[in-house]
């Protein structure tokens, strides 16, 4: 049964030069109690996919889906009310900045208490013990004194934890981590990832994982989904990414990495993501691609079967025996 | 070794709008903004050809056609369309050439506190901690007069001509650039393209002025955008006081102040110096935000 | 033998912090007891977490600030503020942001070439303009890029003509402070294979700061693993990949995610965060973390010693 169902999503903004597309007809499906990550380098709009989902993006922003629902509801049907009280709720999301997206202004337990308030008709004395519990639960030392502390007495990592603990504080179904380690350190990364997977187990949540760093994917995920310039290119569990990629970006992208160099020259991918002023009108991997030829760079490539992970490509790499890969009709192969 | 180069990125974002074009879809997103950019122009258009708009001197009196009404109301008639004043002067000349004293004084006080303030502001954002304490507590003393007050005394010193008014707006305007310059100053000297002129053995000069200060105008155009307004209501203020410019000049302020008398029986010698104050500054005022909106970075939705 | 281009004895920073009108000014030792020395052609990589003083260590190696203590010698010539001046050329700098790090406001032209305008006035227009057009060959970027300003550049070509401003006055030293972390990976390994020509070609000396493991690994020669202001390990890239003798070393290796999922282990968890540098606890700064620690730990501070390579550590892992 899948928690989260999204056909064909698709976000245009409007900016001062004209109309951006930054996710390009995505599809997303996460099962409860799956860790799913999204990857994909910056301005492959990963970020702005999950906020779309949340409701969270501004008003010049354009969202249209085919399908949109959470554990068999449509989110699009929704009234804003109603929406308001799924997500937080049932839905949650931790960002890449805890500075920034605790308010300085309050102590974290009321931030906290707050957001309990909100979603829960706990009372006063309860949501204080649903606080302590919920802070004993990401690991924070003396919680009792820590429910005082202003964000900027807290450090980095500390700040993540209040803001996980926020974030499960009314048992989500599917908690939604946007870069949640990127701005901390590697040891503190390590703790933050271990709570993360650790929470998920015992709660039996959904967890999409958003995330640059392969590393990151490769340790924690069960499935990935890579995005490139608004797209999902590929989409595999977590070992057969690593060990066959089939789309040529997520080959190209696994090469470059440092650690999987064999010689001191890295592997590279010529040029740069597409922006809103170059996007190709073929494949739009196409103009950095080194398998491309006339019909990539004409023809939008079709996505292929499950067995190739539904890659977005006209050859995909790797094809085992007896699959047929897709093709577009009218396009000379 | 050619491989470094061979590995040039293939494609340039070449078709981004440029920085002018940007600017424009931002300012004029803002209506309010846009029809302030008009009025503006027109009242520049009409200071700076005062002469051949004008259908007479200014300071000629009709001696015959004193305290006329204007066109529409009875007695009036198509020679004087504003009206004339007590001293049989056409109302409507004034306001043309009122135009150009008000545009003077805001250019020169608009410049003159620019240039001192930004000055001042850079070095106290690059002097050593006693002498920017210095600079930035003289500029509270300022600040911490009521301005038109301040100006008052300085005209009183210096002499009621629109010269010394001019002067003395201009430093009660100051210290606003000089806090405004600092603390951009301060953001931008940490910033690592400053470091890295450091590196390369810039010196102090050549990092306020090439380094830092073209990347602090932004938030400067706006105030000089909104201290220009300023300057025309505290000249027509002064003007009013009998301060500022002196009879028979026609100055705005100055206009409204020879009419006070006349408020009861002639109400178009008060009404039209005061609507042409109110519409230049509202009309500026419209305009710097939308300069606000266009120019800064943090307003700006990608 | 290649000459040794930067040496670093006992360098330390002291920073004055607070001390307002009311309070006295505690001092935070940003770096503390660092020495090292980089020969022609080598990379030394310096590693550690945030508040490892990494950052600090880059500004006073590019004579950005003085240190407090301890003596820095670049090019054979010691570096006090009075010969500032005279080292400018040798020394240069990349930073990590290189959005950042070009002034907006200038062309790429006079970007590249104000080091030349300060530091070569007998230089004219012209041979600047050709010194300018050169290096950016050199750097990967085309010559008509010479008329654009930075904001028409993705990050990756921002990064390249950063390094290009820092190659103008051919220095003998880059300190790379963090240049590919704010950069998407696959621009990233652009930049490394850039850096790595340009050392191959022009005999540079880099000081590479990094937090990211696997990018040091790849880059350096030597590695300084720094907690808390003082180096607690200092040796080859092999050896102390292979074989880390410093707790701390041996956690921050573990800690690191491997991108291949076959080798998901058991990870060192370190409990607790890095003390604040205001009140560094008297023995050994990393005792209060480290599983090993024992009173001696927490009284005293281990110096940097020992075979095969140096570590600060009593009881090191090998």
């Amino acid at each position: 049964m899948s928690l989260l169902t999204i056909r064909n999503l698709s976000v245009e903004f409007t900016t001062g030069s004209g109309r951006f597309r930054a996710v390009d007809s995505v599809d997303v499906d996460v099962r409860a109690g799956e860790i799913l990550a999204i990857v994909g380098e910056s301005g492959s709009g990963k970020s702005v996919s999950m906020l779309a989902t949340m409701g969270l993006l501004p008003w010049t922003a354009t969202v249209t889906a085919d399908e949109m629902s959470f554990d068999g509801r449509d989110l699009r049907a929704m009234s804003g009310p109603e929406r308001r009280r799924l997500v937080g709720a049932d839905l949650s999301m931790i960002f890449q900045e805890p500075m920034s997206s605790l308010n300085p202004c309050f102590t974290v337990g009321f931030q906290i208490k707050e957001a309990l308030r909100k979603h829960t008709d706990l009372d006063r004395k309860q949501r204080h013990a649903r606080c302590i519990e919920l802070f004993e639960m990401v690991g924070i030392p003396s919680p009792e004194k820590r429910l005082s502390a202003f964000p900027h007495q807290l450090s980095g990592g500390m700040n993540q934890r209040v803001m996980i603990a926020m974030a499960i504080s009314c048992r989500p179904r599917l908690l939604i981590a946007d870069e949640p380690t990127t701005a901390l350190d590697v040891t503190i990364q390590a703790q933050i990832l271990d709570l993360l997977t650790g929470l998920q187990k015992e709660t039996g949540m959904g967890l999409i994982l958003i995330t640059h760093d392969m590393g990151v994917v490769a340790e924690t995920a069960e499935r990935v989904a890579v995005q490139y310039a608004g797209q999902k290119v590929e989409d595999q569990p977590v070992a057969d990414l690593f060990a066959t990629p089939h789309h040529p970006y997520t080959a190209a992208l696994l090469a470059a990495l440092p650690e999987r160099a064999t010689e001191k020259r890295l592997p590279t991918i010529p040029g740069v993501v597409p922006g809103q002023h170059d996007r190709p009108e073929g494949c739009l991997f196409s103009p950095r691609c080194k398998f491309a030829d006339e019909t990539c760079r004409i023809v939008p490539p079709p996505v292929q079967p499950r067995p190739l992970g539904l890659a977005r490509c006209h050859y995909p790499l790797e094809v085992p025996e007896g699959v047929v890969p897709a093709k577009v009709e009218g396009a000379s192969a | 070794m050619a491989d470094a180069s061979s590995q040039i990125a293939s494609t340039v974002p070449t078709r981004r709008p440029g920085r002018l074009r940007e600017f424009w879809t931002y300012f004029k997103e803002n209506r309010g903004a846009v029809m302030g950019l008009y009025v503006f122009v027109a009242f520049v258009c009409l200071a700076l050809f005062a002469d051949l708009i004008a259908p007479y001197d200014p300071s000629t009196q009709f001696r015959t056609a004193i305290l006329q009404p204007p066109v529409w109301q009875d007695g009036g008639t198509w020679g004087f369309p504003l009206g004339t004043d007590a001293l049989g002067r056409d109302m409507l000349s004034r306001l043309i050439h009122g135009a150009r004293f008000s545009f003077f004084v805001g250019i020169v006080v608009v410049v003159v506190a620019a240039t001192g303030g930004i000055f001042l502001g850079l070095v106290a954002g690059f002097a050593p901690k006693w002498l920017d304490t210095l600079i930035m507590r003289l500029m509270d003393i300022v600040l911490a007069f009521p301005s038109l007050l301040l100006a008052l005394v300085l005209v009183a010193v210096l002499g009621p001509t629109l010269l010394n008014a001019m002067i003395a707006i201009a430093l009660v305007l100051q210290p606003h650039y000089v806090r405004l310059t600092r603390a951009s100053v301060l953001n931008e000297r940490t910033k690592d393209y400053v470091i890295a002129s450091r590196v390369a053995g810039a010196g102090p000069l050549r990092q306020m002025f090439l380094t830092v200060l073209p990347n602090c105008l932004a938030p400067i155009i706006v105030q000089a955008a909104l201290s220009f307004s300023t300057a025309i209501l505290d000249a027509a203020a002064l003007g009013f006081l009998g301060m500022g410019a002196q009879p028979p000049t026609p100055e705005w302020g100055t206009m409204l102040a020879d009419a006070r008398e006349f408020v009861l029986r002639a109400w178009w010698v008060v009404t039209f110096p005061g609507l042409a104050i109110l519409v230049t500054v509202l009309a500026i005022n419209l305009m710097g935000d939308g300069l606000r909106d266009a120019l800064d970075p943090k307003l700006k939705r990608s | 033998m290649s000459a040794t281009v930067v040496t670093a004895k006992d360098l330390g920073r002291d920073y004055e912090v607070g001390g307002g009108l009311f309070s006295e000014a505690g001092i935070v030792r940003a770096v503390a007891g660092t020495s090292f020395a980089i020969e022609a052609g080598k990379t030394l990589a310096v590693v550690g977490e945030s508040g490892c003083g990494k950052s600090t260590l880059a500004r006073l190696v590019t004579l950005i600030e003085e240190p407090t203590s301890g003596t820095l010698e670049i090019d054979g010539r010691s570096a006090t503020k009075a010969d500032w001046p005279s080292l400018r050329t040798d020394v240069q700098i990349v930073f990590q942001d290189p959005y950042g790090s070009l002034n907006l406001r200038k062309r790429v032209g006079a970007i590249l070439e104000e080091p030349l305008k300060i530091n070569r006035p007998k230089m004219n227009a012209k041979e600047r303009r050709a010194a300018a057009k050169e290096m950016m060959r050199l750097v990967g970027l085309r010559e008509e890029h010479y008329d654009r300003y930075p904001h028409m550049f993705s990050g990756g070509q921002r990064q390249r003509i950063a390094v290009a401003r820092a190659l103008m006055l051919e220095p003998k030293l880059l300190v790379l402070d963090e240049p590919v972390s704010a950069l998407d990976l696959s621009i990233q390994s652009q930049i490394l294979n850039l850096l790595n020509d340009l050392q191959e070609r022009l005999d540079l000396a880099y000081l590479f700061i990094s937090h990211d493991l696997s990018v040091v690994r790849h880059v350096a020669d030597d590695i300084m693993v720094m907690y808390l202001g003082r180096p607690v390990e200092v040796g080859p890239k092999d050896e102390v990949f292979a074989a880390p003798r410093h707790p701390y070393t041996k956690a921050l290796l573990s800690a690191t995610p491997s991108a291949e999922p076959s080798s998901r282990r058991e990870r060192i968890k370190l409990v607790g965060e890095l003390p604040s540098p205001m009140n560094v606890p008297p023995g050994c700064p990393f005792a209060p973390r480290c599983w090993k620690a024992q009173d001696k730990c927490r009284a005293e501070r281990p110096v940097l010693e020992g075979a095969p390579h140096p570590a600060a550590c009593f009881f090191p892992e090998a």
